[in-house]
């Protein structure tokens, strides 16, 4: 089937924003009667090749070929008329809006003016009926769960278009079941001869139904094979840019387990988030998480903080049961923790340095408390020094620092608040080299002073380097734990890509 | 403290400039503007006029801006009037003595407002949509408690906070000269201040960090259902009479416009107090030059829309940017010749 010609090809393409190579030099090509799939970690050009081979986008440089033949797409209309049909990982679809309409819009069939309700609804009943879906076409879309919807607007896609189906992250908000319905239906429409462009997070799911994937690193090509002959590990590097056989630059530094493990988390769990998981961590140590991207690590993260309420499991601290439902009643038990989206959930942009350092501990100590401005420039000189922010005032707005001094700030502010347990995830992304070393070794510094640390991080070196104890996740399942001498670049590597059922240590 | 003064002088120049320019057309047009005198121990003249009528937009626009700041509108501040003008009118006429009447359309205030601070907070209604539905039924209920008529009463107590002064300068200045230096005070003196601006800025964040975001949206609105109160007994009491129908009408626009003259951003964030005072004291100073101009009154409401329109559009226009757009433009072709 791989052997057919390809059907949608770009080749050489190149894009830039402002300065910035999104993509450089990319081919990429899918065939009829295949399933591609393009994967990269955040940032990698996936959502930029999308746009450009359905016209949202101009490449700079490149040609896309439609059965061999250059073609110009204008945009997502002309796109569609050319055969490639899109569904986005946020489902484009109107929910309070029946089904029948949610396939039809924008090209009702008409009758004297007017749209033709009962033929709109007997042809949706056909499309449907392919897909074996039974649905009440004339009732509103929001009725069905996620799943439908995202099979409705596959349907949509593959009605309009019916050449290539481009499906971005489809089964991110799926369960394990509706994954299995989506994966067969996607079967049939490969058996159909449609080429489908397939993104996603979840290697698995990869080898279960993908003959070919492409990797993006960095808006270069990484790599491209069928998944036959590429094992899994060799996927996982190619996503990471690592080898197996690169040493690491950080020196590991072996630490003493703690005696005692005061925070206990047992069987801590949200569904359609994060399976259950067990989780032990004491002062004086740090857990290193390691996961690829949409993994479970983040969920993780935003359960023990209160972000998102568990269903499922108990929290305790120094063997006393707690319960934590919001950030507030986690801070007020001593945690904090850096988000991995700075801008959205980390800074208070308009606030100054100062104000922004002051906050956590402000919000701790209640409305009427104030931290005095004296006070406030207090704290915000000392952690200026501590942490070395690279900043001309405290009274500048917090926006205008850079990526790592961002970083820092908000790493103040918990520190600040002289945290017990404090939770980092992504410390080191987006900033640059200096301002990772110097995070990399405030780690370090306060594990050193007792505090206990859990690290979520894309960079596996970096985990080597400072964790006790490393917990893997894989496909929103803590999968394994290494300690001790086991904490090595490859076996970090090895059980991210094990299979499923395979060796998890 | 002198540098920060001069700072703080700096930012309010576009205001105080405007406010001048107004205060000189005023003069020309009426030449006795700022005469002030001395009768029957009141003072009289435009100028205390204008403060005197602004008071309850002043008092709107100090309750407005901790909703606006914190990333919120409230449209139900002029029905909310209404309602406790209609409430204390027609308690009056039952014969309630006046500090239980005041007590309690301040209290339906403070409760319209957690009403509207609860659709916010817990239901995360939009707030234009959730103060929308206390903005339609608030008048609804003012004509309830009213029957549909006109109360009008005779209670001296009650009407002293809207004719009445004390030590020469009429009450409603002083009322909201007070409201004014309470609500700098406790929202500077304590933390309030900075956890407003900063859920303003960013709520999620706000949330990250401990805060207690929810809690402090039900104080804000509730504080400025307060001041909507606030500010109808002293109309009610003014006119003598509650008027379900017209009490407050449109005053909720002036407010927020008050507020967005005294530069505090629509977006939420920072915030002042006394900037927003001095905002509804323009509106004001407008109003009364253009009654004592002779034009008709007409002119005003166009006269406003038009400052709404300038400052609106200079406010995107900086926050996409624009002026360091303008600069960075103006280079290039300066640059390319």
């Amino acid at each position: 089937m791989t052997d057919n010609p390809s059907l949608l090809a770009a080749e050489h393409i190149g894009k830039s924003f402002i300065g910035m190579k999104a993509l450089d030099d990319v081919s990429f090509d899918v065939r009829a009667g295949e399933i591609h799939a393009l994967l990269g970690e955040n940032g990698a050009g996936k959502s930029t090749l999308i746009k450009v081979l359905t016209g949202v986008y101009r490449p700079d440089a490149g040609v896309i070929k439609l059965d061999g033949q250059a073609v110009n797409v204008r945009d997502t209309q002309h796109a569609q008329k050319l055969g490639i049909g899109t569904v986005y990982q946020e489902v484009n679809l109107l929910p309070n809006m029946s089904v029948a309409d949610n396939l039809f819009i924008g090209r009702q069939p008409m009758r004297f003016g007017f749209t033709d309700r009962r033929l709109m609804e007997k042809r949706s009943r056909e499309i449907l009926a392919q897909y074996d879906l039974d649905l009440d076409v004339t009732s509103d879309l929001s009725r069905y769960s996620v799943a439908v919807q995202q099979l409705v607007a596959i349907a949509r896609a593959v009605d309009m278009s019916g050449r290539i189906l481009i499906l971005d992250e489809p089964t991110a908000s799926l369960d394990s079941h509706e994954t299995e319905i989506l994966f067969a239906i996607l079967r049939q429409l490969k058996a159909r001869g449609l080429g489908i462009v397939f993104i996603t997070h979840f290697l698995d799911q990869v080898y279960e139904i993908c003959d070919r994937v492409t990797v993006l690193r960095n808006g270069k090509l990484a790599g491209s094979a069928t998944t036959e002959v590429l094992p899994k590990i060799e996927l996982v590097s190619l996503m990471l840019g690592r080898t197996l056989a690169v040493a690491t630059h950080n020196v590991r530094r072996a630490r003493p387990a703690p005696k005692v493990r005061q925070f206990s988390f047992k069987g801590l769990g949200r569904s359609r988030s994060i399976a259950p998981f067990d989780l032990d961590i004491g002062q004086g140590e740090v857990i290193g998480m390691a996961g690829l991207l949409g993994s479970g690590r983040t969920e993780t993260a935003r359960l023990l903080f209160g972000i998102d309420a568990a269903d499922k499991g108990q929290a305790s601290i120094e063997g006393k049961p707690v319960h934590i439902r919001t950030p507030r009643e986690a801070v007020a038990l001593g945690f904090g923790l850096c988000p991995e989206d700075r801008k959205s959930d980390g800074i208070i942009g308009d606030l100054s340095v100062r104000e922004n350092i002051s906050l956590a501990l402000q919000a701790q100590r209640g409305w009427f408390n104030r931290l005095s401005r004296r006070e406030q420039i207090a704290l915000a000189d000392k952690f200026v020094r501590a942490l070395d922010i690279r900043t001309t005032d405290i009274e500048k707005p917090v926006k205008l620092l850079s990526g790592g001094n961002q970083q820092k700030v908000i790493l103040a502010r918990w520190l600040a608040t002289s945290p017990r347990f404090l939770i980092l995830d992504e410390p080191t992304r987006g900033i640059d080299v200096g301002a990772h070393a110097e995070i990399i070794a405030l780690i370090n510094q306060l594990c050193d002073d007792g505090m206990a640390l859990l690290v979520i991080s894309s960079e596996i070196d970096e985990i080597v380097a400072y964790s006790t104890r490393v917990v893997v996740l894989r496909d929103r399942v803590h999968r394994g734990e290494l300690s001790g001498d086991d904490i090595t670049t490859s076996n970090i590597m090895q059980m991210i890509a094990a299979d499923p059922e395979g060796a998890t240590a | 403290m002198n540098r920060l003064s001069k700072a703080a002088l700096t930012k309010a120049a576009p205001q105080l400039l405007s406010l001048a320019l107004i205060l000189f057309l005023n003069y020309l047009a009426f030449p006795g503007f700022f005469e002030i005198r001395l009768q029957d121990g009141r003072l009289f003249g435009s100028l205390i006029d204008v403060l005197n009528r602004g008071a309850p937009v002043i008092i709107l626009a100090i309750g407005m801006t901790t909703v606006i700041a914190s990333r919120g509108v409230d449209l139900s501040v002029g029905a909310v009037m209404a309602v406790s003008g209609a409430l204390a009118a027609t308690m009056t006429v039952a014969g309630y003595p006046v500090p239980v009447v005041i007590l309690a359309a301040l209290g339906t205030g403070l409760l319209c407002g957690l009403w509207n601070g609860i659709l916010v907070a817990y239901f995360d209604l939009q707030p234009i949509v959730a103060t929308l539905i206390l903005m339609v039924a608030g008048r609804g209920i003012a004509q309830l408690i009213t029957e549909g008529s006109i109360v009008t009463f005779n209670e001296p107590g009650l009407i002293f906070f809207g004719t009445g002064s004390f030590a020469g300068i009429p009450m409603p200045i002083l009322i909201a000269a007070f409201l004014l230096f309470v609500a700098i005070t406790v929202v500077r003196r304590t933390a309030l201040g900075l956890l407003i601006e900063s859920i303003g800025i960013n709520r999620s964040a706000s949330s990250y960090a401990g805060l207690n975001s929810k809690l402090l949206l039900l104080v804000i609105y509730s504080f400025c259902g307060f001041c909507a109160a606030l500010a109808g007994i002293i109309i009610a009491a003014d006119i003598r009479g509650a008027d379900a129908n017209n009490a407050g009408l449109w005053l909720e626009l002036d407010a927020i416009l008050a507020v967005v003259i005294g530069g505090t951003s629509l977006f939420g964030g920072r915030f002042s107090i006394l900037m927003s005072a001095l905002g509804a004291i323009i509106i004001q100073a407008m109003n009364t030059g253009i009654l004592l101009s002779g034009f008709p009154p007409e002119y005003n409401l166009i006269l406003k829309a038009l400052v709404i329109i300038v400052i609106l559009l200079a406010q995107s226009f900086s926050s996409l940017g624009g002026w360091a757009f303008l600069k960075a433009e103006f280079r290039s072709k300066g640059a390319k010749r």
